[in-house]
């Protein structure tokens, strides 16, 4: 861990050997998040990596990767903690006779808590705790959020206020469907993660799925960034250059050509209007 | 840091601040602690220590970069990434053939110039006796959606047993069974979108329609969205949060570029639904499209655009001004594309027409 920590050059290589090959900023972004012990908001469209850098990061680490998915109406006892209450009714009736006093005292006790994420980062930490989808939860969410991020510390009324010695490296992801608050962006890294590179692209490809011929990483790599500016409804992101590229693999596709390319189309693009367009534009081009 | 290095950083969140990305100081000192951490004579770890920390929206990024060019240069990364200008308001341009001509009334079609009029309305100018009474009543309208069940259970007198609070409940008696708790789905309201049209045929009725607009932005600022369409697609929601309704139609009518221009409904509509209906504004939303339906590019275009709406929307409603007038057929090419896939069609002339809208969103 500490040798990854010294330098954005140190955490890149730690990354790629991972299998996650990230670009100058987002290493830069992730180096002094770590650093500077600040959350780090990422955003950009789906599938460019966003959710794997955290999985990516808790790797280099060799910490454990705690993961809340957001959703509208989520709310603390979704997050933090709740009591188990069976349980405590159970242990109630066992030991029905006893000293009342003690038999509270002894009913909100620390085995009686069910740890949810947040929680379950601050007793294991250090470690990587992943805030997926930060912008499906309500304002009042984030709110509550900003609360816990700000002292690394969860309070429960019955028990005392548990804090973390060392706080979690925090990764939130958005899709923007809507617009996070600036009072959460403000205490974090912001970065946003754009498509890769043809040469990033090709290398990924290469690097998460070596079975697959060179020679069909580059060309899906091509023609997957050409997509991205076909106009499309929705874009493929790196997680669909590598369906695409896995599905032609099993196909025994050792290149892209206009046949296998039609056959495999569901991997890369989720909408039919997208379809549609692609074989009359980009996939054209492959017979021509 | 030396005092000379936090002159230069302090100067350049200065030049930032001018170019619209909101530098604030605590952001500044984020800047200035992380360039401690990395190298200070470095450009590009200048570069990036600036825009994780300053930078909070995509549209904050072009901007960026284009400071860091005036106030150091050059950007020192090798491709700026592309997407930024994506997500930019998306200029149309206007194509060289004539108007598509349908149902064409002259004196309008001649109204919507064919150049984009990138010149800032003046609202004082509006001072008549009934404008201003028109607009006190307007200030006072409230729409409001309406609602639709979550997925969150609430505490409820009937329907399902609320296991959790009955077993509280049982804890505080110690242990014995009293009464049972109950529970049901909670209701939130829907969220609203205001697609309003800034064209030149609209202009008479704009300023009503997006005093309506603040109306409904101030009824729920969290809930509501408001874009307007016209030559590009212009989000007005933060200007429109503002309290006064004067001051929130000035900093409207300073952020809407193509006010009184061209229009371009189809493609503008394409523009919302890419960069935000789709990705959630619109889903489950009800939508308000205000526009006349001059539709001076390809009407199928609207029609396709409309669907697509359609499809992602709770409810479409759409409001033409000209509907209250006697006589009036929906037979302008871009009204007749859409038409099939809209589930109302009312007028937006009068205060009168817009207490009616806010009915029908209330009971969409």
């Amino acid at each position: 861990m500490d040798e990854a920590t010294t330098s954005p050059q140190a955490l890149a290589d730690a990354l790629e050997r991972t299998g996650y090959l990230p670009d100058e900023g987002l290493a830069t972004a992730a180096f002094l998040a770590l650093r500077m012990h600040r959350p780090l908001f990422l955003e950009g469209d789906a599938g460019v990596g966003k959710t794997s850098l955290a999985s990516a990061l808790a790797e280099v680490l060799d910490a454990p990767l705690v993961r809340l998915q957001c959703y509208e109406g989520i709310d603390a006892a979704q997050a933090l903690y709740d009591w188990d209450f069976p349980r405590q009714v159970l242990h109630l009736r066992a030991a029905e006779g006893r000293d009342p006093d003690e038999l509270e005292r002894s009913l909100y006790d620390r085995r009686f808590l069910v740890a949810r994420p947040i929680l379950q980062a601050i007793e294991q930490a250090p470690c990587v705790l992943l805030v997926d989808e930060i912008d499906r939860a309500d304002d009042e969410f984030e709110a509550f959020l900003l609360e816990v991020l700000a002292d690394n510390a969860v309070t429960i009324p019955e028990i005392g206020t548990i804090r973390a010695e060392t706080p979690p490296l925090v990764v939130l992801t958005s899709n923007r469907t809507r617009e996070v608050h600036d009072a959460l962006k403000r205490r974090c890294f912001y970065h946003w993660l754009a498509h890769p590179s043809y040469e990033r692209e090709v290398a990924i490809l290469q690097r998460r799925l070596p079975e697959v011929a060179e020679r069909l990483a580059r060309d899906v790599a091509r023609v997957t960034a050409r997509l991205r500016e076909a106009d499309l409804l929705k874009p493929p992101g790196v997680a669909e250059s590598l369906d695409w590229a896995l599905a032609l693999h099993l196909l025994g596709a050792r290149y892209l050509d206009a046949d296998n390319a039609a056959a495999t189309l569901g991997a890369v693009l989720k909408y039919h209007e997208d379809a549609v367009r692609a074989r009359e534009t980009v996939l054209a081009e492959l017979t021509g | 840091m030396t005092a000379a290095t936090l002159g230069i950083v302090l100067g350049f969140a200065r030049t930032l601040r001018h170019a619209g990305v909101p530098a604030t100081p605590d952001r500044v000192q984020a800047m200035v602690t992380a360039l401690d951490h990395l190298d200070v004579a470095s450009p590009v770890d200048t570069y990036w220590a600036g825009r994780l920390t300053l930078c909070g929206d995509p549209a904050d990024i072009a901007r960026y970069d284009a400071a860091f060019a005036a106030y150091f240069g050059r950007v020192p990364i090798v491709r700026p990434p592309r997407v930024v200008t994506r997500l930019r308001a998306v200029p149309l341009e206007a194509d060289e053939d004539e108007g598509t001509g349908e149902g064409g009334d002259a004196q309008l079609v001649g109204r919507a110039s064919r150049q984009e009029v990138l010149r800032h309305r003046d609202l004082a100018a509006l001072s008549a006796a009934e404008r201003d009474e028109v607009r006190r009543m307007l200030a006072l309208l409230a729409p409001r959606v309406g609602r639709r069940r979550t997925r969150r259970y609430g505490r409820a007198r009937n329907g399902r047993v609320d296991l959790e609070r009955t077993v509280r409940g049982m804890l505080r008696q110690g242990g014995e069974p009293t009464r049972l708790a109950h529970r049901a789905r909670r209701r939130k309201p829907r969220r609203l979108v205001v697609l309003a049209d800034v064209s030149g045929s609209m202009e008479p009725y704009a300023d009503a329609l997006l005093r309506f607009a603040h109306a409904a932005v101030r009824a729920a600022p969290f809930n509501t969205e408001v874009f307007t369409l016209g030559t590009r697609l212009t989000r007005i929601t933060r200007e429109l949060r503002a309290r006064d309704p004067d001051v929130a139609l000035r900093a409207a009518a300073a952020a809407i570029p193509d006010w009184s221009g061209g229009t371009r409904l189809g493609d503008a509509l394409k523009v919302f639904l890419d960069q935000w209906g789709q990705r959630g504004v619109a889903r489950g939303a009800v939508v308000v499209l205000c526009s006349d339906g001059w539709e001076r590019g390809d009407p199928t275009q609207l029609g396709a655009q409309v669907e697509r709406l359609a499809r992602l929307a709770h409810a479409v409603v759409w409001v033409n001004p000209h509907k209250g007038k006697p006589g009036y057929q929906p037979i302008t090419g871009g009204m007749v594309a859409a038409l099939p896939h809209i589930d109302q069609l009312i007028a937006g002339h009068s205060l009168a027409a817009l207490e009616r809208l806010v009915q029908i969103i209330a009971e969409a």
